[in-house]
Formats: structure tokens, sequence, C-alpha cells
């Protein structure tokens, strides 16, 4: 089913890095700067907590990869990718993006324009934690990370896009006092950041301690 | 139970409860209960954010030169605006001064958002509460083709054809079932007012804007360096101005500004042919429906923004302006000021916080974030599932700002009250010119759809405050002027030992102010106000309520268990959130469940 090896591809980062594991997609792309040398035609993005701002990066690309924090409603930790037209129709169905704009919104709109990637890849990961303001990454999700850029990296081969180890310089990443090592070295304790939570609000993480 | 608050509202909360829970995670989530009579009029309402939001705490200890990029993280919206009232008080407390671009740039970067902000809101977010795409469908692309014209004269995608391919891709869409965008949507209800071509023709200028939103994003990026999330520097703008030259990566040439140029003719065009002859039409068709006004007619905040000179912030060299209107008297309009202890405080009365006595205000410089989570007495549901709060006890995750102790409406609105108050010139004109047109007395400013007027207005006055900053950055440049940053102060060991200060702006949505500490190099307290605490803000300890809840009072709801108006009015405060709404019948069980967006 392969056909032309796409001439531009988006590989982007998705999420909250101020909220524990919804930060996953911003990190992989951060890590995936920082181990893998992209030839030009591959462009990494963080797209942090942006919605509608993607477009015009969704327009410019014919193929995508997207890597976010999803609740499938499977083990925290599994990873999951997904193409194509079911990247944004199990979105839909299952309302599995964790973002306020929603990812699926921002691609059904890139389908109204004609602006959407002919490729769609998603690698996604179930969170452990997201109700962690100031947290970071559950060390289930964060081993995820090579993984899921194996995955990536995969799957740019088989559009026919050779990945070598090595460093890519890029200027979409986070600002590096959100970089993920200085972003945890610099947070507060579990009780000043009020990561306790309550039974209201935070059932999940009243679950994830139990 | 029957109740008077001092700010001139009467609550009931007898009757049917109505809970609208919206769920999403960045600026706070929200949720809304109001209780109907049976006439289906709202006669109480609750506003709470039902989310701990502790970014003053994770700033705690950081180096106050990446507070900004912390804050920019805040809101999935409204990025820019936290940065920049963070570089703000960031300067204002280390007696940083920018250099003139620099105030021309971050201006033009400010009014970027709030032009595409406004837009995007409009198309995006708030049309679907009175415009209906699926009606659309049925509309006869020739008489949109005659409404158009008449609506807009200049506009030049007006044929019958151009109408005729747009409803046949959106039937493509609709047919293919991926009504994403349209979903959850209440069609049939009655609320919806407009003939099929003006639904046809809104729809299509919904497409319009998304195009022109791709393009305004871009200015982000040029002067920012980067998009989503562009870049902030304390001490001016992290771009540096190259106008003869090529080469240099990232330097602003002449290319680039001739792109931005291209990008605010855009804006010029689309705010003149399209949004506000929107605005006229589609209001035009809803002149009856004055709801909303809440505390618009009473109490109003801003603190202005957009100074025409750097480091300028006196009221008169704001173009946005500033000023505080209380009791509805328009004829005064007071200066506020920030820094005051006794003008704006923040009170915890019923917010899940604690802190000194009961009733105590502390300014935002004073502030405390020590949470403190319990229910009232009467709350129904339990402990993980609430299905009624207790709004007499602590309900929410949002403090109470108050100025002078009154709650006060922010936001495009007040803005607007305030500067057509002071007789701020372009504003006055644009309000009178608006009213004339659609033969509306200035009391009808005072509602929902007020909001959204003024919001388009403000959109147009934007685009050329916008280019009045371009033509002044080129001839700045011109002059040999090619300065974007002042670093003398950029190392710590220049700095006070300790020192605090405070960032304003306007964001779209409102007043925004961060309050900074810095001790020894590092924050030592930093707190935001932000529009949606102003808004959305719980009750005093005098039981004062907030604009949100004031704004939804005595609403008339066609159909209860659609709350197609609930969603109106707080839709046009723009706040940063999607809603999930349960409908509950009075015993507390839920009748329907309904996502809403």
């Amino acid at each position: 089913m392969q056909a032309v090896k796409p001439e531009r591809v988006l590989v982007l980062g998705i999420g909250n890095v101020l909220w524990a594991d919804e930060g996953f997609g911003v990190r992989c792309v951060e890590t995936m700067a920082q181990t893998h040398a992209l030839p030009e035609a591959v462009k990494l993005l963080d797209g942090g907590t942006q919605g509608l701002y993607l477009l015009p990066f969704l327009e410019e690309a014919d193929a995508l990869i997207v890597f976010d924090a999803v609740d499938f409603g499977l083990e925290p930790g599994t990873l999951v990718t997904m193409r194509d037209e079911d990247v944004p129709a199990f979105m839909g169905a299952k309302k599995m993006s964790l973002h306020q704009t929603g990812f699926q919104d921002v691609l059904a709109t890139a389908q109204l324009i004609g602006a959407c990637p002919g490729r769609m890849t998603l690698i996604g990961c179930q969170p452990v934690e997201l109700e962690d303001y100031g947290g970071s990454l559950r060390p289930a999700v964060a081993d995820q990370i090579p993984r899921a850029l194996e995955e990536a990296v995969r799957e740019l081969e088989s559009w026919g896009i050779k990945v070598a180890p090595g460093v890519t310089l890029c200027d979409d990443l986070v600002d590096p006092s959100l970089a993920r090592d200085a972003y945890e070295h610099g947070r507060p304790s579990e009780e000043d950041a009020c990561r306790s939570g309550d039974q209201r609000f935070f059932p999940a993480a009243q679950k994830a301690r139990a | 139970m029957t109740t008077q608050t001092p700010n001139g509202f009467t609550l009931d909360n007898s009757g049917k409860r109505i809970v609208v829970d919206p769920v999403t995670r960045i600026e706070g989530h929200m949720r809304c209960e109001v209780n109907v009579n049976e006439e289906g009029i709202i006669t109480n309402a609750v506003s709470t954010g039902t989310m701990w939001r502790g970014l003053e705490v994770i700033l705690k200890g950081r180096d106050p030169r990446d507070a900004w990029a912390f804050t920019e993280r805040i809101c999935g919206v409204c990025t820019g605006t936290h940065a920049l009232t963070s570089v703000r008080a960031v300067e204002d407390a280390l007696g940083i001064s920018i250099p003139e671009n620099a105030n021309s740039i971050r201006n033009m970067m400010q009014l970027a958002l709030q032009i595409h902000d406004h837009i995007v809101h409009f198309y995006h977010l708030h049309a679907l509460d009175w415009v209906n795409p699926v009606n659309a469908l049925r509309a006869d692309p020739k008489a949109t083709s005659e409404l158009q014209q008449m609506a807009s004269p200049s506009h030049p995608l007006s044929s019958p054809g151009y109408f005729r391919d747009v409803q046949n891709r959106l039937k493509k869409f609709v047919e293919s079932g991926q009504l994403g965008l349209f979903k959850n949507g209440y069609w049939d209800n009655p609320a919806y007012l407009l003939p099929p071509e003006a639904d046809l023709m809104a729809t299509t200028h919904y497409l319009e804007a998304l195009d022109l939103q791709k393009e305004i994003v871009k200015i982000h990026t040029i002067f920012g360096g980067k998009n989503p999330h562009p870049n902030w520097l304390v001490g001016g703008v992290p771009c540096a101005i190259n106008v003869d030259g090529v080469g240099a990566v990232g330097a602003i040439n002449m290319e680039r500004l001739n792109l931005v140029s291209s990008i605010i003719d855009k804006c010029i065009e689309f705010t003149n042919n399209v949004y506000l002859p929107d605005v006229v039409a589609v209001g035009g068709f809803y002149k009856n429906w004055l709801y909303g006004g809440g505390l618009s007619s009473q109490a109003c905040l801003a603190y202005g923004d957009i100074p025409e000179h750097p480091n300028d912030f006196s009221p008169e060299q704001l173009h946005l302006p500033r000023g505080a209107i209380i009791n509805g008297n328009l004829n005064e309009v007071h200066d506020v000021d920030v820094r005051d202890p006794e003008q704006i405080q923040e009170f915890v009365d019923h917010s899940w916080y604690e802190y000194g006595e009961p009733g105590q205000g502390l300014h935002p410089w004073d502030g405390v974030t020590a949470p403190k989570f319990e229910l009232g007495p009467n709350f129904k549901g339990t402990k993980t599932n609430i299905q009624e709060l207790d709004e007499s006890a602590k309900y929410s995750w949002i403090k109470a700002p108050r100025w002078k102790g009154h709650a006060m409406e922010v936001g495009p609105l007040a803005r607007y009250i305030i500067g057509y108050a002071k007789g701020h010139e372009d504003i006055k004109n644009q309000v009178e010119g608006l009213l004339g047109t659609m033969n509306l007395p200035v009391s009808a400013l005072f509602s929902t759809l007020g909001r959204t007027a003024a919001r388009a207005l403000e959109a147009e006055y934007c685009c050329r405050l916008q280019k009045h900053f371009f033509d002044k950055l080129i001839t700045n440049i011109k002059n040999g002027d090619s300065s974007t940053a002042n670093v003398e102060k950029w190392e710590p060991k220049t700095w006070p030992k300790e020192s605090k200060g405070v960032g304003m702006t306007e964001a779209p949505r409102g007043a925004l102010g961060h309050w900074v500490r810095i001790k020894d190099g590092r924050i030592e307290n930093y707190q935001c106000v932000v529009p949606t605490t102003w808004n959305g803000s719980p009750r005093d300890s005098q039981g004062n309520i907030g604009a949100f809840e004031a704004s939804l009072m005595n609403t008339k709801m066609e159909r209860p268990e659609e709350p197609v108006e609930i969603l109106r009015t707080l839709h046009s405060f723009d706040p940063c959130l999607a809603c999930s709404t349960h409908v509950m019948s009075p015993d507390g069980a839920p009748l329907t469940t309904v996502k809403v967006r």
C-alpha cells in the first residue's frame, strides 16, 4: 500500500508539560531532537497546549507523526500506534485526547479545509497520572519514550525516510527552562505543590497512589 | 430560599437545578449550576472552578527571567499574553526599561493575539450558539449571495456559485459523518432564529476565518521566533533587526516586515468586510434577546494596555483604556492602582483556600495559595461525584477578587464601556456607529450580544492599532534605531536583594495581572489574577455574586434540558473552557448527559 515518499513530514508532540504525564508528547519530541539526526524533510515541533495554531503546520505536511498522552482505557504505560483514518475516528469516538481544543477538532478542521496530511500516525501512551500540576512524567510513561521513538523511526523508514542516531538542531522545542531536566530539577516538593490531591477532583490520583 | 445580594440580585435556589460542568484543564476546569423556576427562568447561578491551579507554587524558587515560559503554558489560547504580563512584572520589579522597538513589537504581538482570539472566538466557538450550520444546507445560494451583497457590498466573495460550492462542501462533510466540529448542537431548538441564508453566509465565513487565522499567527512566528509558544525576553524582545541583511538567521529583515504588513492589511479587510457586518447581520435577528448583561451595567474593570511609549503605563498613554466603574455610575470612571493594597484584594470565604480571619482579603503581593478543600453541609452526591454544590459554604477553586470590595466584570465589554464612559474617541465613535446602524439604545450594550459586539469592535480597532505600531517600528528603524533589548540588568548580581513588581495586560478575555516578589535572584512569591478569576469568581463574604453568576440571572430558557442560553452567555465571556452538561431532575438524578463544546 506504500506509495510515494512524503516530501515533508511533521513530527509533533502535544500536551501540557506542567501536568505530569500530559507532557509525554512534548518530551518525546524533545528527546528525539537529542538522540536522532533527522533529515531536513522532517520537522520537529512542540505543539504544547495549542489547538488551531497547529493548522498551518498540518497544512504544510504530507505526513504526520503525533506523540500524545492518550486515554485508551488500557494498562498505564501501554503504547499504542494508530494510523490514518483511525486517528481522528478513534479520537472522536473515545474522546481520548486530553487537551482543551481537542486535537481531533484540529484534525476535523484540517479535513474541512483540505489541509489534513495524507498520512497520519498517532503514537500514544496511556498515562499513569495527570492530576499532578507541576509534576513530571511517571516512570512507567517516561520509560516508554525510547520505545515510542523507535516506533516513530520505523514509521519514517516505512515511508522511505532514513534516520541516523545523532542530534537535530531545532528552534521549535520547549524553552530551555522548561526542558525536562531543568523542569524536574526546579520543582517543589509534593506537599508544596498540593500533589496530595483531594477526593472530589483528583480521583485518578487517589487510585494511582492506592 | 430567597436572598438579596448586596450587588442587587435576588437569588432563589428552589426549583430545578441544572448543572453545566465543563471539562478543560488549561486555565482551570469550570462548572456552573443554575436553578430554574416553573417558567424556565434562571433564579440562581453558581459558578465554580473545579480544579486546583497551582502555578504560583511551582514558580517558587525559579529564575524570574524564566517565569514567562511557565506562564505561557497556563492556558491553551492566550499564551503570549501571560508571557508578556510576566516579563512586565519582572521588569517592574527589577527597574528594567525596554527600548522603543521592543514596545512596538510587543504591542504587535499582543494585538495579533487579540485579533486572532476575537475572530476565532466569534467564528469557531461562539457562532454556533447563534448560527445553525445544519440549517445552512437548506439555504438558496442565490438568495445568500444577495444577502451577502447587502450586508457587505465590498466583500468580493459573494457569488451564488461560491455559496453553492461551500454548501456542497459542507454537505459532503456532514454526510461523511465527520460532524465533529458541529456535533453537540441543539439544531432544532427554537432559540435559533436565523433564516437558512444567514446561516449559510455565517458558516461560509467560518471557513474564511479559518484561512485568515492561519495568517495572523505568522506575526507571532516572525517576532517570537517560533509558534506555538513564542519566545519572550525580560528587557525587550528576543529578535534582532537587520533590515538590510538577508543572511542573519532569525533576524527581522524587510521581507519579513513586508509579510507582517500584508497580514495586517488582510485583517483590516476581514474585520471590516466580514466580521463586523456578520455581527450586525446576526445580531439583527436577535435584537430582542437582550439577556446576559449581569454586572456589565454596574461594575466594570480594565487595567488598560497597548502603551504608546515604552515603559509608560499612565492611563492617557494607553490605547486600550484603564479604569473602574462601580454602582452603575458611568459618569465617574475611577483610576485603578494595582499596587494599592486596598484596591485589589482576593477573598477566599467561598473558595477552597484558607488564610486569616473570615472576610479577610489579601492583595496579590501578599497572596497566599494554601488549599483547603471542604464541602458545605447541603451538598448533594458523594465526595467523588458531586451532584450539587452548596454555595453557602466553600464551593470553588477560584478565589474571589474584588476591587474596593466590588465584584467586577472584565473583558472586551468592560473595556468598551469604560472607554465609552471616558469619552475615548475611537471607542465612542465605534460604539455610536454600531448602535446607530442597529437602531439600538446604549443600554443594549449591557447584554450577551453587547459582549459579542464589543469584541468585534475591538478587533477592528486593534487592526488599526496594529498598523499604527507597524508604521512606528518602520519609522524608528529608518531613523537608525535597531535596538530591541536592554540587557544592562540581565545579570542577577545587578539586581536588588529584594524587590517586587507587577505586570498588567488586557488579555483577549480581560484584565490580567501577575504580581511577583523576587529575593536573592529567585522568585519568592508569584500570584496571577487571570480574567476568568474575575468573571468566574464565586461569592464573597458579603454575598456578592460574580460576573458569570450575575450574567445568567433572570435568563429565560426555551428548553431547560438544552442549555443553549447558558452556553451563549458563558461563551460570550470567551472563557477558556469546553463544557460537559448534565441536566438534573429536582431530586438530583441526571435526566440527560450532553457534551457541549
